[in-house]
């Protein structure tokens, strides 16, 4: 079986602690009003894929989320690299 | 005086600054092109209302790596006057050169009313035509217009007196109902600190005319054109 290869970076946005996330808010509410009583609290963020030249490193995709992906004052970013 | 307005695709009050500049104020103006990266001698330039570049990814954050960005970037570092209304204030949030950054409205709905504000710095260069305390009505028209700042960041501008509006009722007092998107400490609108670069998410340019039903806006152009030729304009 032929593998795949696409070099690709997973990158996951979400607001930090503390910043107000009303889309969360109203998607909880939502849920707590269909019955679902077992969550606490939502959270929203955004996934962003990426396919990455094949030199392009972990430090390449963190550039990327400081200067674009994320805004600093109220989002945090991880990374997922595919090796 | 020359003003510039700067149009990006998706900019949709770029006429109303233009005719509230042109028309009403009687001062020569220009449409400067997103991509052109020149700013053609303009003595103020304004960031107008609109969804630029379709508000992807967060409102402002495509507009600031525009070629005219850099040009105002430097203009507003050299102390030039620098208007950001509604997306023009999210713009300017996203290239730093203000402060903080902009959520969802807190009831995620899309604002479009009038609401007043309180002048709480004359010291700008698009205020000083105001008293301090000056309350005026103007339209606010968004959806991300939630100021958020970092206990930090707030700190530091309310020590400096960055926040050059707040949300207010009409008597002028912060109350209940009166911030339309839930900014943090009823900010509608602030300052760097030299006061050369101004941001607020209310339309002054939809406040320019009786027919529009308020003619409170006019003060913050007027108050540019005072600064910078140092004299009253004739509108």
């Amino acid at each position: 079986m032929a593998t795949s290869s696409k070099h690709t970076a997973t990158v996951t946005v979400r607001y930090k602690d503390g910043v107000l996330d009303p889309q969360g808010v109203t998607i909880h509410r939502a849920l707590t009003d269909l019955g679902l009583n077992g969550i606490r609290q939502v959270r929203t963020g955004r996934t962003f894929e990426l396919e990455l030249e094949p030199d392009a490193t972990r430090e390449t995709v963190e550039r990327a989320c400081r200067a674009l992906l994320a805004n600093p004052v109220i989002e945090s970013f991880d990374i997922e690299m595919d090796t | 005086m020359k003003f510039g307005v700067v149009v990006f695709p998706g900019s949709n009050c770029d006429y109303d600054a233009y005719m509230a500049i042109k028309h009403v104020l009687n001062q020569p103006v220009e449409y400067l092109w997103h991509a052109d990266g020149d700013l053609k001698g303009s003595d103020c330039i304004i960031l107008p209302g609109g969804f630029s570049y379709g508000d992807y990814l967060r409102a402002g954050a495509i507009a600031r790596f525009a070629p005219v960005l850099k040009k105002v970037v430097d203009f507003a570092s050299g102390g030039g006057a620098v208007l950001g209304i509604c997306n023009g204030f999210q713009i300017l949030l996203e290239v730093g050169l203000l402060p903080g950054a902009m959520l969802r409205n807190r009831n995620l709905r899309f604002v479009h009313r009038d609401v007043y504000l309180r002048c709480d710095n004359t010291n700008t260069l698009f205020t000083g035509a105001l008293e301090e305390g000056a309350v005026l009505r103007m339209p606010v028209s968004h959806g991300e217009g939630n100021y958020f700042a970092t206990a930090e960041q707030l700190e530091e501008i309310e020590k400096k007196g960055q926040v050059v509006f707040r949300y207010v009722n009409a008597q002028g007092i912060q109350a209940e109902g009166s911030n339309p998107n839930g900014s943090v400490q009823d900010i509608a609108g602030i300052c760097n600190d030299r006061g050369n670069v101004v941001g607020l998410m209310p339309h002054p340019d939809r406040a320019i005319e009786a027919l529009l039903g308020s003619t409170d806006g006019r003060a913050m152009f007027e108050s540019v054109v005072m600064a910078i030729e140092g004299q009253t304009c004739e509108a």
